[in-house]
């Protein structure tokens, strides 16, 4: 067992968890922030991607007691007070539909939109699609997935 | 603003999904929660001699070790095929026995053996690694010729030669007959790949017993959760059905995968019951690959005959449809009656026979998945027709055009009639938006960059709305196909709509309150949608077979004309006038042409306060109605996909892909166009990425997403989506369904453009690189 402290979604948060616990079962079954989704067991799919110190990241390929101290933020922290453009984007432009792998399919482009962002690069549609190599959503055919993140690209 | 018929509102169910606040059934944990592993079958094919299970009992955090000889002796019933399907000589279909716990053979890799209840997953899966099996490996059979060729390994008793049946539909003399007479015949073979359905939610099943009332809870991954509960009760009598509540919550996506009762939520119910704890399993996704129902895997063969002038004679297929180990839920319709009724396609064709073997392998179930028969049937009529084009040196436009049904109602020789249709429009429209008049010039560009680019076509049609009750029942349906409604205006006259349909994915929460706030001209925020409870909700079919507008909505339409029917006498009562002139409108139920109004909410209030009602009316404004569709619906459109391809290295790159589709009337047009989006990103993923494969002895190839190629972003193009629309005549609102159309209609679409594009043929699905380059220097 090992005792983990980091900050998640703003506050102090402590366990004692086995040292084998993946940061998203520390999320879902420890502190049952159930935002973030598991879809395969082979770090393909994206749906637990969080944000660890302000990258996104596989949650499910990360051990928690890895992060000792880390600022995690999830889907569940992402909107501060009203809803966070990105947020909005996906649900403005159909971005989903059965929701499993949207908040993956968010944090990562919330990542995505700021690194262009802060390196000046402009996130084109065939930039996006290459940066949604780590998210698998079997519904939306990724069609409206690609102008959310635009739209929020341009709000954000 | 307007909340519709037609308006492109926006989803009521988001803010949940876009906040982490879903609510999936593996986001459930109930109080003292145990775990279930399951102990699984690493062999294709094996007897079973003996299970110890006594170094996982020792180890500590584990509660019990099931096994499938223990659930003989509870009397669990088997998993059952609900659609009895006759050969063409009358015998029924051979269903093979399959246990929920395999309690003597094994028959595919995956099967399950054991289950151990533990107090935590990972407690139960390593606990499930140290049950020790003896096996008695048999030798297997993974692919469908093969099992049919007489040396293969007997799986099921009862099943001769591997045979499930041997079904027959339409006319073969007459189909010989015009075939011999034909100007031209076109023959083709094809094998319709095998896939893995992949909703992103993997299934999860959580049990609860209450032994003092003797009931269990249910909650579970599930598209139908009524007929979930009838099936476990009914048939696998693990609980009677008013002890069983079922529970389909948030589901995160199905595409068919999730309409069939599996072995797990079976198991995790009766181990509930031994362990007196609430029992839960979670699948991960490289269980996924192995027990998930797979979808399509025909092999086809099929001649079809033209006359002088480029018209149809006759149509003849033999396909033989690979079922898996065991027989899955509707598993024996699929390539039967919602495959061989759909082979006229859009086409008047007058002699069409199909000879369909259905047979047993040693590899996981298959059942529907999106589309279900209607994309095999489509890949197969719409291959013919290009390939005949070619073959008679005719446009392949014109010689679809030439054969096109024009008139309805239209019967087909395989059973369906036809209702209403413009399949020109749509090629038209299609053709339109893809500017195909351009597409020679831009060719040419490709060759200056030494790229090779075709144009490929599909004009799809399929069936929809299932379907009329007694219609199935004569072709051995178990069920009733109709679906239900209950429409309550709450005494402050807000409403909840409980519906028989299940929305995973699909919007129902949306496009159910639109029609109700049509109706009834309120704001769409005044109106709940409750499904998925079977506590909650009346019995209803729940969704699949694109068939929760047309039918499911078609019970909502019911329900509400008996609202306003008592609406309506209710305040011609209160306002002393005749119903004839009472209207609904803004917010208000009025006398037409006076002041005389009353407040929506005050009809509901007065239902309720039941001081003033009309003589013999009983209180209350809470109406029930199921409705049972006329007819089939028949969604149909045009495909185009253009491609472009590297010769060097046979990548292929979609430039441009157009739908224009007929569904009849639509709700919400952003939601429509959402289903057609992923529907034609399955079917891009069937023609060019994925395929599910088993190595001659059973073993699975394509275990994880490591394997198996998942369509990503960067793979699919930007769809262009059209629609030009009839009304289907035989429901209230005139919708046809648009759930599975891309995923049927788009693969022969992008197989004909690649093959037009490298001058061949002979391709199969998926055309990855590697196949389209090979088939590259074959012709040359």
């Amino acid at each position: 067992m090992t005792k983990i402290k980091m900050t998640v979604n703003g506050k102090a948060v402590s366990r004692d968890v086995p040292d084998e616990t993946l940061l998203s079962e520390f999320l879902r079954e420890n502190l049952r922030l159930t935002g973030t989704h598991v879809g395969c067991d082979t770090s393909q799919c994206g749906a637990c991607v969080v944000h660890v110190n302000g990258k996104a990241i596989k949650s499910c390929s990360t051990l928690a007691a890895s992060l000792e101290g880390a600022d995690i933020t999830t889907i569940e922290g992402l909107a501060n007070g009203e809803l966070h453009p990105m947020q909005l984007a996906f649900t403005n432009n159909h971005g989903l539909q059965c929701g499993f792998c949207t908040p993956g399919m968010i944090m990562t482009s919330v990542d995505m939109v700021g690194r262009y962002k802060a390196a000046g690069k402009e996130l084109t549609s065939e930039a996006i699609r290459n940066e949604l190599e780590g998210n698998i959503c079997r519904c939306t055919g990724y069609h409206n997935i690609v102008r959310a993140v635009k739209d929020a690209a341009s709000k954000m | 603003m307007n909340t519709g018929i037609g308006a492109r509102v926006t989803r009521k169910e988001d803010k949940r999904f876009i906040t982490g606040k879903g609510k999936y059934t593996d986001d459930i944990r109930n109080e003292n929660q145990a775990y279930a592993a399951f102990v699984r079958s690493p062999h294709a094919h094996a007897t079973v001699n003996g299970i110890d299970a006594s170094e996982a009992l020792a180890m500590d955090g584990v509660i019990d070790v099931l096994d499938g000889q223990q659930m003989t002796a509870d009397g669990i019933g088997n998993l059952i095929c609900g659609w009895a399907v006759t050969s063409k000589d009358g015998s029924p279909m051979n269903m093979g026995a399959w246990r929920p716990l395999a309690d003597g053979n094994v028959r595919y890799v995956g099967d399950s053996l054991a289950v151990v209840i533990a107090e935590t997953q990972a407690i139960a899966r390593a606990a499930a690694e140290l049950v020790e099996v003896d096996f008695d490996v048999l030798p297997a059979v993974a692919a469908p010729a093969k099992a049919l060729d007489g040396s293969s390994p007997q799986i099921h008793e009862n099943a001769p030669g591997n045979l499930i049946y041997d079904f027959g539909i339409g006319e073969e003399a007459a189909t010989d007959s015009a075939l011999a007479g034909a100007a031209h015949v076109t023959k083709i073979s094809l094998t319709n790949n095998r896939l893995a359905p992949n909703a992103m939610e993997p299934r999860s099943a959580i049990a609860t017993y209450d032994e003092a009332e003797e009931h269990y809870t249910l909650y579970t991954t599930s598209q139908n959760p009524h007929v979930a509960r009838l099936v476990l009760s009914a048939f696998v009598q693990v609980a009677p059905e008013h002890k069983l509540r079922v529970i389909a919550p948030d589901v995160g996506g199905g595409f068919g995968s999730k309409i069939f009762i599996y072995p797990e939520e079976v198991t995790c119910l009766w181990a509930s019951m031994k362990t007196n704890r609430s029992v839960k399993w979670t699948s991960d996704r490289s269980e996924a690959f192995m027990t998930d129902a797979h979808g399509r895997d025909h092999i086809s063969t099929a001649e079809m005959g033209f006359d002088a002038d480029g018209k149809i004679v006759g149509f003849k297929v033999d396909t033989i449809a690979n079922f898996g180990a065991y027989m899955n839920l509707f598993s024996s319709s699929v390539p039967t009656y919602l495959y061989a009724t759909l082979l006229s396609g859009q086409y008047n064709i007058k002699n069409i026979y199909a000879n369909v073997r259905g047979v047993y392998t040693n590899t996981v179930p298959v059942d529907a998945y999106r589309g279900a028969g209607r994309p095999e049937a489509c890949y197969l009529v719409e291959r013919v027709m290009e390939q005949a084009a070619r073959e008679l040196g005719k446009d392949p436009t014109e010689l679809r055009r030439a054969n096109f049904v024009t008139e309805f109602p239209h019967q087909t020789p395989v059973i369906m009639t036809y209702d209403s249709g413009d399949f020109g429009a749509n090629l038209d429209q299609a053709m339109d938006a893809a500017n195909v008049s351009g597409f020679a010039a831009r060719k040419a560009d490709s060759a200056n960059r030494g790229k090779l680019r075709g144009l490929g076509y599909s004009c799809y049609i399929e069936a929809c709305g299932i379907a009329p009750s007694a219609a199935v029942g004569s072709l051995g349906a178990g069920v009733g196909l109709w679906e239900s409604a209950e429409v309550r205006v709450n005494p402050v006259g807000t409403i909840e709509v409980l519906t028989g349909s299940h929305s995973h994915g699909q919007g129902h929460e949306t496009t159910f309150a639109q029609i109700v706030s049509e109706r009834f001209d309120l704001p769409i925020e005044n109106i709940q949608i409750v499904h998925g409870d079977t506590d909650k909700v009346q019995f209803g079919m729940g969704t699949y077979g694109s068939r929760s507008g047309a039918v499911g909505m078609s019970a909502i339409v019911k329900a509400m004309d008996k609202v306003e029917a008592k609406v309506k006498k209710i305040a011609a009562h209160v306002l002393e006038a005749s119903e004839d002139d009472i209207v609904i409108e803004g917010g208000e139920v009025k006398v037409a042409g006076t002041d005389k109004a009353m407040a929506w909410h005050e009809v509901g209030l007065a239902a309720y306060m039941a001081h003033n009602l009309p003589p013999d009316m009983e209180p209350g404004l809470k109406e029930g109605a199921f409705y049972d569709p006329a007819n089939f619906t028949f969604p149909a459109g045009a495909y185009i996909c253009e491609v472009e391809i590297d010769p060097e290295t046979g990548v292929t790159d979609i430039v441009q892909f157009t739908a224009s589709d007929d569904f009849g009337t639509i709700i919400n047009p952003m939601i429509v166009e959402g289903q057609v989006h992923g529907g034609i990103a399955q079917g891009i993923g069937q023609a060019m990425f994925e395929q599910v494969i088993y190595d001659d002895d059973g073993q699975l190839i394509t275990g994880s997403y490591m394997d198996y190629t998942m369509p990503r972003a960067a793979n699919l193009p930007d769809y262009s989506v059209h629609h030009a629309s009839t009304t289907c005549p035989n429901n209230p609102l005139g919708m046809k369904g648009c759930g599975e159309a891309g995923a049927i209609g788009s693969p022969p679409a992008v197989i004909n453009a690649i093959t037009d594009a490298i001058g061949s043929n002979d391709l199969a699905m998926p055309a990855t690189p590697l196949a389209v380059w090979n088939a590259i220097q074959a012709a040359k």
